[in-house]
């Protein structure tokens, strides 16, 4: 049963679907056994080297790190040998469930905890535990001389819990527990670092914008449970036909604006480039292989609403397009190398969700993409870190340069993540970013051509932005700062950014030609036809290559042929307002804070003059006073609360006495 | 009269061992206060008293499921309700007894006075400070309280019903007037407690009095029989049964039979404040269930409406006052009149989810209450309590984990997601609007909402306010830190995972009539 | 004579109603009326409160002790002189019954005794 014939055969959607667990409808799912029943295994684990490492205290601080590192990756090891188990089963069983408790049972309203194993929850369990581990590893070389060591794997494992709790729920209820633990997570490790106030500030910023995407995905909660009474993906998929439409589109919008929170999206992006104060690891972790694209997973895990729900597809295409252009543009700007790639990721997450955006023909691409992102993203952020590293732990690029001779294996690590990002023929980033711009092209009317175009011109601009970033750090002239000795990281930290460099060049053609990732998921998304693009799949092809030579070309004679100063030129308005995030913080602060502070000033005063003096009679407005009344019968006489507790009874005895 | 010979009644004792077991240890408590020397007293009634709870809490667990039914001339009643209640009550009050038990490092039993009998500031305290004098009668004075608890949720009859009351009520009395600083105001408030609790007795026994005009027996079976059958007096049926309902209203604490609450929680040694907070509610709340559900159910028409207006008046009233509160027991002595309106909430719903959601709700709150009175007792300020709320600014840096529990409490009191008091006021107030007392449920929430504002500026206070003089926390002990603990543990597993218990406590919803 | 079965609680009541306010009215139309510093003070008798309440203080405590003591005693002897009149029909069950509430009683007496209650110094 393939999504679409779901979609419309739920006009009669009866109660019976509802008892169908794991009803994505493509498949049944049934209880889960053998070693997929220890599936919370994978959760446990590093949640339990978090406790103890937080716990332990000093105790911990020799062997704790080594201890979290190896906890990630016996997560990792859970989750093979759940996925082999899967293959074991025919492609429409392949959704096991495992319980784990009754949250609230009362009355009508049952919640249930429970984790939800099909292939779209393991395809990130794979990614987040496989990145996460080498991630762990490199770290113990990159923090190997922070004091705060300890703490720091503590988060990680602390974040990769999360992470799995949120992919793994079979509940918007628990994804919301994940999305908040990784909430946390994020929270604690941008302001690691916390003795810089900035920093400290990058960690507020992050978390109070994303708790303005918590609102939406509250919101959807609140909407689902009054509309279904309850919360998990089953019951809610199963009889999303039932519920109206502008509940749905409601709902639809309302996870969006969470996704876009939590993904970076337009308008609440504005959080991850000062998010790049956490430690470089954090950044290759978090915020670009996994956290942040929680949004697209929800979305994608929601297929069953968004399917019914054309207009609140469409406005996730459309967020997905102008993120996708935003980051690219604010990318090309950017001299810190960290914020340069956070808005070359911000941008990517832009072409998940427009795909996610484009309707079941998108989901595939949409993961494909998110996976073989995971993998580039993650290796250049730790190509960028292991550059700190040599470089003092610099990160403007106007002071790089010429770094290809010294740090040898860095440069050649960060050139396979540099290949498949721009869509260098045959990498991992040309078959899944490729596939995303052509399924674009295939919407009807006005959609294909904006869509299209725009997911065009994104990947001619994103050439452009990430070779600058590429020949400003390796090669033209050294333009270092006085005492730089460049040297290479050591082998703890180069060989996860080795693995994950050939993850960047042959990932896609193992996955996609062979047929893996489309057969795995297609129990999950069913099985879409491609439609017919506006122009043919090779002029597709062609233009795309030529607006990547086009970009990386003009990138080589600016940047690499040209010397580049040490300090921002003056530039047009255009650039300077790239360099400002295209003002997002100006008008986050225009339209948002500004009032937002100048309602909480009102609050506080009128908290102090309202509120507060009614205490001391200053006021005598509001529920202070009324107590204030009150207070005086609590006058510490014993008679006179002898006669309160009279007058009670002769007031409930002449109560009744007159009801009679 | 005469002709008609005694026939003695039949008596379960296995049923009723648990209850033996805490009054005889209380006896013997008394005895080895008689005994022992003053050195050797403290090393020696708390592991009595804490083996004596154990054991009857073990001897419940064994033999209270096979021995349910109605003893002792079917005067007491041990059914699910009651062994749920009663387990509860022993549970909650061998952490009671714990933080009770807590010497603060020193050697003396701080929370409690030296010597109760003698004047304050007088030649005699000075004298037994000097030679050590403790105390240690708490013990076996905590235990009858204890088993006075456990008779009242069990009985069946309105003359037990009182001499239960008596027996729990007069330990908690002279529990209150044993702080070891400002014994004034501890004494004050045992003398409160004393009269208002005489008061409020006497309106109990007139209710009785003229419930037995009604049936012409205390049985609360007879009691139903009369009402189904209609005997004519129904004069004497309606006061009788409000009467009845004051006299518990006032040991829960409940609006307008309140007014001794804050003084006595502000005056009493503050670990018996959280033991008397905990503990006294479920007694209290239990008897009331039976009362209610079982003798009187058939007149709920008259009574359910005037026990919501009391839920009603508890909240809010408990809501207000709490929000223009500045001492910390003070607070939280406002916070439990609140939650006896919450209480009533469930117990006006009147079905089985109003008795298992009433069960649960007392769980959480004792749960969250025991620990929350101990760490205040930890908190100090020139050898003496620092109960004000200014004093516990800046606390969150000096003392981050007792902080955090604080908080902790202070979230779950308030009714947050993911601790038991949102769970608990859950199951209350959907239990309250499933039988249609949705604007019971809709002031409670609004009650809620007052009272997080003021728990919510003591939060405040501890984490971002300046951090105040010479306020400290002391070390706490094994015992102490066991007692909150446990109640930290508790309160965030009945958040996070409610079912285990809220299934326990549907399962034992049913009473034995 | 059939009669009402309340009606001696009709009679009880209107003698002692009878009784507490003829006392006080009676003697306040029969007497002769007189104020001396004697008559204002605790006991009408003359005999001065003993100990003297010093510096505004208190009673001492152990007056109550003792006062105190008496009434258990009293209440005791309350429950052991019906129980004494129908032992003969009452039968084991309840001369163990008062048995323990003997026991029961005397533990604190013990208690008090051992801790120097009853020594007035």
């Amino acid at each position: 049963m393939s999504v679409h014939d779901l979609s419309h055969g739920l006009a009669s959607v009866s109660l019976a679907l509802a008892d169908d667990p794991g009803g994505l409808g493509a498949t049944h799912a049934t209880q889960a056994e053998g070693i997929a029943g220890l599936g919370w295994l994978m959760i446990a684990l590093p949640l339990a080297g978090a406790a103890l490492l937080l716990l332990g205290g000093r105790m911990t601080n020799s062997w704790g790190p080594a201890l979290a590192t190896l906890l990630s990756w016996a997560s990792f090891a859970v989750g093979v040998a759940v996925i082999v188990q899967l293959t074991g089963l025919p492609a429409e069983e392949r959704a096991l469930t495992v319980p784990l408790w009754d949250w609230v049972s009362v009355g009508d309203l049952s919640l249930t905890a429970g984790l939800l194993l099909d292939p779209l929850s393991l395809a990130f369990v794979m990614l987040i535990t496989f990145v996460g581990s080498l991630i762990h590893v490199y770290s113990l070389g990159y923090m190997e001389h922070d004091p705060d060591k300890r703490r720091f794997f503590a988060y990680l494992n602390l974040f990769v819990a999360a992470m799995l709790i949120l992919v793994l729920a079979d509940s918007y209820l628990l994804l919301f527990v994940g999305w908040e633990g990784v909430g946390l997570a994020s929270y604690l490790l941008i302001g690691f670092w916390n003795w810089n106030p900035e920093y400290a500030a990058a960690a507020n910023k992050a978390f109070v914008v994303n708790r303005v995407g918590d609102v939406g995905l509250i919101t959807a909660m609140a909407i689902m449970l009054a509309t279904f009474g309850a919360l998990d993906f089953a019951t809610v998929h199963g009889n999303a036909g039932g519920a109206g439409d502008l509940t749905l589109t409601l709902i639809g919008l309302a996870l969006l604006l969470g996704a876009c929170g939590k993904s970076a999206q337009f308008p609440l992006q504005s959080w991850l480039g000062d998010a790049m104060a956490g430690p470089t690891p954090v950044s290759a972790l978090i915020h670009a292989a996994t956290m942040v694209t929680a949004g697209v997973y929800l979305i994608a895990r929601s297929q069953a609403i968004y399917d019914l729900t054309p207009d609140a597809r469409l406005v996730v295409a459309i967020v997905g397009a102008l993120t996708l252009l935003y980051g690219a543009i604010v990318g090309c700007a950017k001299d810190d190398i960290k914020k340069a790639l956070a808005a070359s990721t911000m941008s990517q997450i832009g072409y998940m969700m427009l795909a996610v955006g484009l309707g079941p023909v998108g989901y595939l691409y949409a993961i494909f993409h998110l996976v073989t992102h995971g993998f580039f993203k993650a290796n250049m952020f730790l190509g960028a870190g292991s550059v700190m590293h040599a470089m003092d732990n610099r990160v403007d690029m106007r002071r790089f340069g010429a770094l290809r001779t010294d740090i040898k294996i860095t440069f050649v690590t960060f050139a396979a993540g540099w290949l498949a990002i721009i869509g260098f023929p045959f990498t991992a980033g040309w078959f899944s970013k490729d596939y995303i711009i052509e399924t674009a092209f295939t919407m009807e009317g006005w959609q294909g051509w904006v869509f299209g175009g725009v997911a065009l011109l994104g990947a001619g601009i994103t050439a452009f932005y990430m070779s600058r970033l590429f020949f400003m750090t390796f090669f033209g002239t050294a333009r270092w700062h006085d005492d730089a000795h460049p040297h290479e990281s050591p082998l703890v930290m180069t060989v996860p950014m080795m693995v994950l460099a050939l993850g960047s060049l042959v990932l896609g053609a193992v996955l996609y030609p062979t047929g893996i990732i489309t057969g795995w998921l297609e129990p999950v998304f069913g099985h879409a036809e491609h439609g017919e693009p506006l122009i043919p799949v090779l002029a597709i092809q062609i233009s795309a290559f030529v607006l990547m030579v086009v970009g990386a070309g003009l990138a080589w004679m600016m940047y690499a042929r040209r010397d580049v100063p040490e300090t921002a030129p003056e530039a047009s308005l255009v650039t300077v307002a790239a360099r400002r995030d295209l003002f997002q913080d100006d008008v986050n602060d225009a339209i948002f804070t500004g009032p937002t502070m100048a309602l909480a000033r009102t609050a506080v005063d009128a908290d102090a003059t309202l509120v507060e003096g009614g205490v001391t009679g200053g006021t005598t407005g509001g529920l202070n006073a009324v107590s204030g009344m009150l207070r005086r019968a609590q006058n510490g006489f014993v008679r006179s609360y002898a006669l309160t507790m009279l007058l009670g009874v002769v007031a409930i005895l002449g109560a009744v006495w007159v009801m009679q | 009269m005469g002709g008609s010979m005694f026939v003695a009644p039949e008596i379960n004792y296995v049923a009723l061992l648990p209850m033996i077991i805490v009054f005889v240890g209380g006896l013997v408590g008394v005895t080895v206060e008689g005994f022992a020397s003053r050195r050797t007293r403290y090393a020696v009634q708390v592991p009595l008293s804490v083996a004596t709870l154990v054991l009857a809490l073990v001897a419940l667990i064994l033999l209270g499921q096979d021995n349910q039914g109605l003893t002792a001339a079917d005067t007491v009643a041990l059914d699910g309700v009651a062994l749920t209640l009663q387990g509860l009550v022993l549970v909650l009050s061998i952490l009671g007894l714990l933080a009770m038990s807590e010497r603060f490092g020193g050697d003396q039993p701080d929370a409690f006075t030296q010597s109760g009998v003698s004047t304050p500031g007088s030649a005699e305290e000075t004298l037994a400070t000097k030679v050590g004098a403790t105390t240690t009668e708490i013990y076996p004075l905590t235990l009858m309280s204890v088993g006075g608890m456990m008779l009242f949720v069990a009985a069946n009859d309105l003359l037990l019903l009182f001499v239960a009351l008596e027996i729990l009520s007069l330990p908690l009395y002279v529990l209150s007037g044993l702080a070891r600083r400002r014994r004034l105001l501890s004494q004050e408030a045992s003398l409160k407690y004393f009269l208002l609790g005489s008061f409020s007795s006497a309106f109990y026994l007139f209710g009785a009095v003229l419930l037995y005009g009604y049936a012409g027996s205390m049985r609360f079976a007879d009691i139903a029989a009369a009402i189904t059958s209609g005997v004519g007096m129904d004069g004497l049926l309606v006061p009788g049964v409000l009467l009845v309902a004051v006299g518990l209203l006032f040991k829960v604490g409940a609006v307008p039979f309140h007014a001794w609450t804050p003084d006595v929680y502000q005056g009493a040694p503050t670990p018996v404040t959280g033991f008397m907070a905990a503990c006294t509610k479920v007694a209290a709340f239990g008897a009331m269930l039976r009362v209610l559900y079982v003798a009187v159910e058939g007149a709920r028409l008259e009574w359910q409406p005037v026990i919501a207006v009391v839920a009603a008046l508890s909240m809010v009233v408990g809501a207000l006052l709490s929000i223009v509160q500045t001492d910390v027991k003070r607070i939280l002595a406002y916070s439990s009149i609140a939650h006896a309106g919450f209480i009533l909430t469930g117990v006006v719903a009147l079905d089985v989810a109003g008795v298992s959601s009433t069960m649960f709700y007392l769980a959480t709150y004792g749960f969250m209450t025991i620990p929350a009175f101990a760490i205040v007792a930890l908190v100090r300020s020139a050898g003496t309590e620092a109960t004000l709320v200014d004093q516990w600014a800046g606390l969150g840096r000096r003392s981050p984990w007792i902080a955090a529990c604080f908080t902790f409490l202070l979230m779950a009191l308030a009714g947050i997601p993911l601790t038991s008091g949102f769970t608990g006021k859950f199951a209350v107030f959907s239990a309250a609007v499933s039988q249609g007392w949705a604007w019971l449920a809709v002031i409670g929430v609004l009650a809620s909402a007052v009272t997080a504002y003021i728990y919510f500026t003591l939060v405040v206070q501890m984490w971002l306010g300046d951090e105040a003089g010479d306020t400290v926390v002391v070390r706490p002990s094994w015992m102490t830190s066991v007692a909150i603990l446990v109640g930290v543990a508790m309160t965030l597993a009945l958040g996070i995972m409610p079912s285990p218990v809220l299934d326990l406590a549907q399962s034992t919803a049913a009473f034995l009539r | 004579m059939d009669y009402h079965p309340y009606l001696p609680v009709v009679f009880f009541l209107f003698f002692g109603l009878l009784f507490a306010f003829g006392s006080v009215f009676g003697g306040a139309l029969l007497g002769r009326t007189t104020y001396n510093r004697a008559k204002a003070e605790a006991y009408e008798c003359g005999i001065q409160p003993t100990p003297q309440a010093h510096e505004g203080g208190r009673v001492p405590v152990k007056y109550y002790l003792t006062a105190m003591l008496f009434i258990v005693f009293d209440v005791e002897v309350l429950f052991l002189y019906p129980f004494a009149v129908a032992f003969d029909q009452v039968g084991l069950f309840s001369v163990l019954a008062m048995l323990l509430f003997l026991v029961v009683v005397s533990v604190p007496f013990v208690y008090e005794w051992s801790r120097g209650g009853l020594e007035w110094d």
